[in-house]
């Protein structure tokens, strides 16, 4: 099922031009705050009423201002995660899972509940009231409650920003089963390249309204150009898969036939991952590196230098593992005479690689 | 009970009669009145606002007299109802129209407070997962709002108990018929020898005023409880 959007919209200090389709897997949105992002996914989602636009939904017109065609949200197979969650406070955790099928008076499959019950985690949670829900926890729930009204798309606004680092690495794991078992496209917003990396098959790069990139996600990510939320946030990411753990607590990925060592991964060994490279971490050398405490070493070669205006470049190292970003000092770019074609090594810390850096892969991007 | 005398039990009974039947008839239009000014976009909100707010602020007389200009026997609103056997002019049905107007603001503005206070957001949450307007406000708004409507209630019911001015300007103070417990406080306090008989009903609208108060308290906390502090 495809999704295909065209909208234009006039919010004050922000006008909104949009187009992109969104094919099955996950569609990121990915920009700063305040690019119109929430519009767009409101847009879809009947809560907003855009100037003018056309959005379908498979073979499904939702909007067609032109026509006059509007479809109300509550007649949309359309499903919601709020950033906020959402529970409704006054039912308890199954009562808000079963909200969707009861006021659609749809018989309710016990077998299609507990799936999403059991997939989210959720089965001990469900007397209890939202106010006694922590905040992963809450949204697990939302999750399941958008799962179960049935969509023929998910809508996820900023799912996990309103959570901490420990809650978000909850979270990540259950929307990455949804995406690679659930089968229900996902039209997903977000400001964190780190979420995007770890979810997105589709990344729609918006800013002050416009789109300015669309492309899977290892293309539009690897690309040094995209950097909606600053060059802090600037990483590839590349598939791997799962050779061995080893004694010592690491883990060996082989990515494109080259060894990779993390921290040990939670992925059982033939698990195909992908794996976020944050620029900042990565390490360049002419000569391969010896006497180096870093383990992962990669040769390639130099495929394009982007000098900023600050002291920073960032320079694109294709490798047998795929392109990786390696953000060094313009210095270092003169001093090492790095060019398109320069043969080089890109060098990695296994612990720069964080857990949320990890996340598993169903083939999308290999 | 031998301790009231026939007249008063019947004005206390009356009383009672007129408030209920006053706050459940209003209820209904004071929800929808109330959602209607806290949600809905629509030229003269503000006019409505005006008129559900004018017997606050009108002497309850002239309320009275207006009554009884409108649904007297021969008023635009009373005569075609009278010519369908309806009467309200010096009647007891006439006494619940006078308080349930007296009533109505108080009603609607503690009914409104806790709509405003319903955030929109969850309402929407209820649309995307497929509840039409109707259903999301039974399944959400109403629930989360029944604190506020039974104080709401409440506050109308007491109201209506001791509404006065425009109760006997319409309806007048017939034993039996219209006399209410305030109307026969009045009366009895115009006799000599009365002070006892009026004592004995202040004392008992103290008792009821006193024992609506600490319901809607037991019963706003109760629900307020359900409703996860909602």
């Amino acid at each position: 099922m495809t999704l295909s959007v065209a909208l234009t919209h006039t919010l004050p200090g922000l006008s909104l031009d949009v187009a992109f389709e969104a094919p099955a897997g996950v569609t990121s949105l990915f920009g700063r705050s305040g690019t119109g992002k929430t519009t767009v996914v409101n847009a879809v989602a009947g809560l907003l009423r855009p100037d003018s636009a056309r959005i379908k939904l498979g073979s499904e017109v939702l909007v067609d201002t032109e026509a006059g065609l509007f479809v109300p949200a509550h007649k949309r197979a359309v499903g919601y995660v709020f950033q906020e969650g959402r529970l409704f406070p006054h039912l308890d955790v199954h009562a808000n899972l079963l909200y969707g099928p009861r006021v659609k008076r749809q018989t309710i499959d016990p077998v299609a509940v507990n799936h999403v019950i059991e997939m989210l985690g959720i089965g001990g949670l469900l007397k209890r009231n939202p106010a006694a829900l922590s905040g992963g926890e809450k949204q697990r729930v939302a999750i399941g409650r958008a799962l179960l009204s049935d969509p023929s798309l998910l809508l996820l606004d900023e799912p996990l920003a309103a959570l901490d680092e420990p809650r978000k690495a909850e979270i990540l794991p259950y929307l990455e089963r949804i995406r690679d078992e659930a089968g229900v496209p996902m039209l997903h917003v977000s400001h964190s390249a780190a979420e995007v990396a770890r979810l997105a098959t589709t990344v729609v790069v918006l800013d002050a309204g416009q789109v300015t990139r669309i492309g899977p996600a290892a293309e539009v990510l690897a690309d040094p150009a995209v950097a909606p939320t600053g060059v802090r946030d600037v990483g590839a990411v590349i598939a791997a898969q799962v050779v061995r753990h080893h004694d010592d607590g690491l883990s060996e990925l082989d990515a494109g036939g080259t060894a990779l060592m993390l921290p040990r991964v939670a992925q059982a060994p033939g698990v195909h991952l992908r794996v976020r490279i944050a620029a900042h971490d990565v390490i360049l050398s002419l000569a391969p590196p010896e006497g180096l405490s870093a383990l992962n070493s990669l040769a390639g070669t130099v495929a394009e230098v982007r000098l900023g205006d600050g002291p920073g470049a960032i320079v694109s190292v294709d490798t047998p593992a795929g392109r990786l970003l390696a953000r060094i000092t313009r210095r270092s770019v003169a001093r090492l005479g790095l060019a398109p074609g320069v043969a080089c090594h890109a060098i990695l810390k296994t612990v720069a690689i964080a857990p949320q850096d990890v996340g598993v892969e169903t083939g999308i991007l290999a | 009970m031998e301790w009231l005398g026939p007249e008063e039990w019947q004005a206390v009974r009356l009383s009672l009669r007129v408030a209920l039947v006053a706050t459940l008839v209003s209820l209904p239009f004071g929800v929808l009145v109330a959602h209607a000014l806290a949600r809905w976009e629509f030229p003269g909100r503000g006019l409505l606002n005006g008129i559900v707010h004018l017997p606050l602020i009108l002497p309850p007389v002239v309320t009275g007299y207006l009554l009884l200009l409108t649904f007297g026997t021969q008023g635009p609103i009373g005569k075609p109802l009278a010519a369908l056997g309806i009467t309200f002019a010096f009647r007891w049905t006439g006494a619940v129209l006078a308080a349930a107007l007296m009533a109505f603001p108080l009603m609607v503005r503690a009914i409104r407070l806790s709509i405003e206070a319903v955030d929109p957001k969850l309402e929407d949450a209820a649309a995307t997962l497929g509840a039409g307007r109707l259903q999301v406000f039974t399944t959400v708004t109403l629930p989360l709002i029944l604190p506020g409507i039974i104080a709401g209630a409440i506050l109308a019911f007491a109201k209506a108990m001791g509404e006065f001015g425009a109760t006997i300007t319409f309806v007048s103070n017939i034993p039996g018929q219209t006399q209410t417990l305030p109307s026969a406080v009045y009366a009895f306090l115009q006799v000599p020898g009365g002070e006892p008989a009026a004592m004995r009903l202040v004392i008992i609208s103290i008792v009821v005023a006193m024992a609506a108060l600490l319901f809607s308290e037991v019963l706003a906390r109760r629900v307020a409880r359900r409703v996860g502090g909602a």
